[in-house]
C-alpha cells in the first residue's frame, strides 16, 4: 500500500532526480538527507571497525608485530576520528534527526533545506581526505584528543589533515545543530505545544544546543593548534612559552558535551521505541524532558574530570567530581523511567525491543564506571589505562551503536515499506550482545591492573585477558554480516509491512510507508499524545 | 483525494509556511550568531588564562599603544549607527537615501581595516615572538576577518539596495537586517576585545 513517490514530486522539487539517483543528488528532502547520512555514516563505521579489528589483532600479542608501532597510532588516530566524527555524531544527530524530526513537529521539511544538504555534503570528502592522509604521508598519530605537545611534534602533513577535517565535520554539525534548533521552535505545526513533542524531539533540542555550543569553541582551539604547527606560534607549546593545559580545557570544553551529543540522542531514540513495542506511555515524560535539560546544563561544567592527573589544582578536582557525581542524577532518572516503561507492558520480543534492552543493561555499566571514574582518588589510578577505554565502549557502543541498530530495525519498514528479517536480527543481536561484552568486560580488568591504552605493546601478562577481547572483537566484526544479509534480502523482497507495522502512535507511522515527498497528502495530523498506548481498543487491532 | 487537491493543500501549506519565513531565517542567524561568539568566548578564555598562569620571559613586549585601537572603536561604533539609519531610510522607502547610509558604513570598516593593518606594520612584536603576541595577533585577526566578511557582504547589500531594479526593498527587508544583525555583533565583539587586551 505504498503512494507513488512520483506523483508529489509535481508538486515539488520536480528537478530532483528519481529513485535510487537522488540518494546522489543535492537534494532538499530531508529523508532524503537522512538516508544519506545513514548510509554514508554505516560505510564510515565499516572502514572504522576494519581500522578497529586490526588493532585487535596487533594487541593479541604482547609485542607488535602484525602492525609497526607508527601505523599503530595512525590506525588508532583515524579509528577513534572515523567512530566520533564519521559516524556516531552524524548518525544520531544527522540521520534519524534529518528523517524523524519534521515528521515530529508536523512540517514538511526542516527549516533550512538548503543549509541541511551542505551540512550533509560537507562529510564525505571531509572523510575522505582524513582517510586518503594515510596514503600521503601518514595519517595522523596523537589520537583523537590530538593533544600538544604530541600533535605538533608528530608528522605535521597527517595531523593538518586531520585538523582540517575535523574543522569541517564540526561546521557540518553546527550547520545541523541550528537547522534542528530551528525547526523544533519555529517549525511546529499550528496547535503543537513543546510538551506535546515526541522526546526524541527534546533530545535533540538539547543535544542541538549543545553543539551550537561547545562546538565552535574546539574549532578555535583547532585553529590555534594548526598555527603552532604550521607558524611555530607556541599557544601550546611549553618550549615557547606555552600551556597545554590550556589546550586540554579548551579541547574538553568541547569533547565532553561532545559525549553527550553522541548519547543524547540515543536516549531520545530509546524512549520512542519501548512504548511502542512494550504498549504502554512512556513513563515520566516531565521528569525526562528536565532530566535531558539537566544534562544538557552539567553537561557543559564537567569537562575537567578529563584533567585530573593534569595537575589541575584540588579545588578544581573538588568541583568537577561534584559537578560530574551530579549528572548520575538525570541519567538514572532516565534510566529508572525506561525501565519503568516495560514494566508490566506487553512486550514483544524483536530485534528493536532487543537492541534496546540492550542498550539499557551496557548502559548501566558505563554508567557506573562513569561515576567511579569521575572521583578523583579512583581516578588517578585508572587514568588513560584500559579501564576509561571499557568505559567509554560501554557508552559509545554498547549505548549508542545498540540504538542505532535498534532504530534501523525500527524504522525500516517506515523508510522501505519492507520489514526486516526478525531470525536474521536476533542473530545480528545475539552475537553483537556476546561479542560486545566479550571484548570491553575484560579491559576493565586489564585497566584496573594497570595496563595503559593507546600502546602498540604490552606486559605479557596480560595477553590471555587481552585475546579474549580480541575474539569478541572478533565476533563484533562477523555481527556484521547477518546485518547486512538481512538489509539485503528485505530490500530485494522482504514482507510487505504496510503502513505502521508496530501500530504506533507517532506522527511519521501516521503517513504511509514510505512517505510521501512532503510527508503528509494532506495537512500534518495533530499527535498530542504521541504515547497514548494501553488503550484497549487499539491493542485488540493488533495487526501484528 | 485527487492530486490537485493534495497539491492544493501543499501550496496552501507552504504559504503557511511561507508567513513565518521572515521570522525562521532571523532566528538561525541568532543561532548562528551565539556559535560563533563561543569561538570568540574559546579565545577570549585562553587569552585570559594565559594572561593569569604564563608570564612573559623577561623583556618582552606588550604595552600597547592606545590612539589607534581608540580611533577604531569609534569607528565600528559610528558605523553600527550609520547602519541602522540605512535601514530606517529603507523602511521609509528611501532606498537610495539607504544606499548611501550604506556606503558610508562600509568605508568606516574599510578605513578600520586599514588602521588594523597599519598597527600591525607599527607594532614592536611579530607573532611568534612571544606567547601575548601570538594571543593578539589571533584575537585581532579572526575579528578582523569578520569585519572583512562584514564589509563585502555590505557592498554587496548596498549594490542590491539601488532604486528601482534592486532586490531588497522595504518589503525585503531581510539582507539588510540579517548583516546589520551581524555587524552588530562585530561590532560588540571588538569593544569586548578592546577592552580585554588594550586595557585591561
Ligand atoms: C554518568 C555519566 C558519566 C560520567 C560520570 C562519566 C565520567 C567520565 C570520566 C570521569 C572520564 C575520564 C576518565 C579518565 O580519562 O581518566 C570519562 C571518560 C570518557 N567518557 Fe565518560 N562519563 C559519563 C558518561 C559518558 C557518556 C554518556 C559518554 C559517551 C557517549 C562517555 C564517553 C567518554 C569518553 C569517550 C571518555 C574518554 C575520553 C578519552 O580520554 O579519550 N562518558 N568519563
Ligand atoms: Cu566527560
Amino acid at each position: 500500500m505504498t503512494i507513488s513517490i512520483d506523483r508529489q514530486n509535481e508538486n515539488n522539487k520536480s528537478l530532483q532526480p528519481n529513485g535510487w539517483l537522488r540518494y546522489f543528488s543535492f537534494s532538499l528532502d530531508h529523508k532524503v538527507i537522512g538516508i544519506q547520512y545513514l548510509v554514508c555514516g554505516f560505510l564510515f563505521y565499516l572502514i572504522g571497525g576494519t581500522l578497529a579489528s586490526a588493532i585487535r589483532i596487533e594487541l593479541a600479542s604482547p609485542m607488535s608485530d602484525f602492525l609497526p608501532r607508527d601505523v599503530y597510532n595512525q590506525f588508532l588516530t583515524l579509528h577513534g576520528t572515523i567512530m566520533i566524527f564519521l559516524w556516531i555524531v552524524p548518525v544520531v544527530n544527522g540521520a534519524f534527526g534529518n528523517y524523524l524530526i519534521p515528521f515530529y513537529v508536523g512540517a514538511r521539511d526542516m527549516a533550512f533545506p538548503r543549509l541541511n544538504a551542505v551540512a550533509f555534503w560537507l562529510i564525505p570528502p571531509s572523510g575522505l581526505m582524513l582517510i586518503a592522509s594515510y596514503f600521503v604521508e601518514g595519517a595522523a598519530q596523537s589520537g583523537w584528543t590530538a593533544y600538544p605537545p604530541l600533535s605538533i611534534t608528530t608528522p605535521q602533513s597527517g595531523q593538518i589533515i586531520w585538523i582540517i577535517s575535523v574543522l569541517l565535520l564540526g561546521g557540518s554539525s553546527i550547520f545541523g545543530g541550528i537547522n534542528f534548533i530551528a525547526t523544533i521552535i519555529k517549525l511546529r505545526r499550528p496547535g503543537l505545544k513543546l510538551m506535546q513533542l515526541p522526546m526524541y524531539c527534546w533530545a535533540m533540542l538539547g543535544t542541538s544546543l549543545l553543539v551550537v555550543l561547545s562546538t565552535p569553541v574546539l574549532a578555535g582551539t583547532l585553529i590555534l593548534l594548526s598555527f603552532d604547527i604550521v607558524a611555530h606560534t607556541g599557544f601550546f607549546n611549553p618550549v615557547l612559552g606555552g600551556n597545554v593545559v590550556v589546550y586540554q580545557h579548551l579541547f574538553w570544553f568541547y569533547s565532553h558535551p561532545a559525549v553527550y551529543i553522541m548519547v543524547l540522542p540515543a536516549f531520545g531514540l530509546v524512549s520512542e521505541i519501548l512504548p511502542v513495542h512494550s504498549r504502554k506511555p512512556l513513563f515520566g515524560y516531565t521528569t525526562m524532558v528536565f532530566s535531558i535539560m539537566g544534562i544538557v546544563v552539567l553537561g557543559l561544567v564537567v569537562w575537567a574530570h578529563h584533567m585530573f592527573t593534569s595537575g589541575t589544582p584540588p579545588w578544581m578536582r573538588l568541583f568537577f567530581t561534584i559537578a560530574t557525581s551530579f549528572i548520575a542524577v538525570p541519567t538514572g532518572i532516565k534510566f529508572f523511567n525506561w525501565v519503568a516503561t516495560l514494566w508490566g507492558g506487553k512486550i514483544s520480543v524483536n530485534s528493536a525491543m532487543l537492541f534496546s534492552c540492550g542498550f539499557i543493561i551496557n548502559f548501566v555499566f558505563g554508567g557506573i564506571t562513569g561515576v567511579a571514574l569521575a572521583q578523583v582518588p579512583f581516578d588517578i589510578h585508572v587514568h588513560d589505562t584500559y579501564f576509561v577505554v571499557a568505559h567509554f565502549h560501554y557508552i559509545v557502543y554498547g549505548g549508542t551503536v545498540f540504538i542505532i541498530f535498534s532504530s534501523i530495525y525500527h524504522w525500516f519498514p517506515k523508510v522501505t515499506g519492507k520489514m526486516l528479517g526478525e531470525k536474521l536480527g536476533i542473530l545480528h543481536f545475539a552475537i553483537t550482545f556476546i561479542g560486545f561484552n566479550l571484548c570491553f568486560a575484560p579491559q576493565h580488568w586489564l585497566g584496573l591492573n594497570g595496563m595503559p591504552r593507546r600502546v602498540a605493546e604490552y606486559d605479557p601478562q596480560f595477553e590471555f585477558v587481552n585475546q579474549i577481547s580480541s575474539i569478541g572483537a572478533l565476533l563484533m566484526a562477523i555481527s556484521t554480516i547477518p546485518f547486512l544479509v538481512n538489509i539485503f534480502l528485505s530490500v530485494r523482497n522482504g514482507k510487505d509491512s504496510g503502513d505502521n507495522p508496530w501500530n504506533a502512535l507517532t506522527p511519521e507511522w501516521l503517513t504511509s510507508s514510505p512517505p510521501p515527498v512532503e510527508n503528509w497528502e494532506g495537512d500534518a495530523p495533530l499527535v498530542e499524545e504521541p504515547y497514548g498506548y494501553g488503550d484497549p481498543f487499539f491493542d485488540e487491532n493488533k495487526k501484528i | 483525494m485527487t492530486t490537485l487537491d493534495s497539491s492544493k493543500e501543499i501550496q496552501k501549506n507552504k504559504s503557511e509556511v511561507g508567513e513565518h519565513h521572515e521570522d525562521f531565517r532571523m532566528f538561525g542567524l541568532v543561532t548562528f550568531l551565539i556559535a560563533d561568539g563561543m569561538t570568540f568566548a574559546g579565545f577570549f578564555a585562553a587569552y585570559l588564562t594565559y594572561k593569569a598562569v604564563n608570564p612573559l620571559p623577561e623583556g618582552a613586549i606588550y604595552e600597547l599603544e592606545l590612539p589607534i585601537p581608540t580611533l577604531n572603536t569609534i569607528l565600528l561604533l559610528v558605523s553600527s549607527a550609520t547602519f541602522h539609519k540605512a535601514g530606517k531610510a529603507l523602511l521609509k522607502d528611501k532606498n537610495s537615501d539607504s544606499q548611501r547610509w550604506l556606503i558610508l558604513t562600509a568605508f568606516l570598516g574599510i578605513i578600520f581595516l586599514i588602521c588594523q593593518l597599519f598597527e600591525y606594520f607599527h607594532l614592536p612584536f611579530g607573532l611568534t615572538d612571544n606567547l601575548f603576541a601570538s594571543t593578539f595577533y589571533a584575537l585581532t585577526g579572526f575579528h578582523g576577518l569578520h569585519v572583512t566578511l562584514g564589509t563585502l557582504m555590505i557592498l554587496i547589500i548596498s549594490w542590491q539596495t539601488r532604486l528601482n531594479k534592486g532586490r531588497i526593498t522595504s518589503k525585503n527587508m531581510f539582507p539588510l537586517e540579517a548583516v546589520e544583525l551581524y555587524w552588530h555583533f562585530v561590532d560588540g565583539i571588538w569593544v569586548i576585545l578592546f577592552i580585554i587586551l588594550y586595557l585591561l
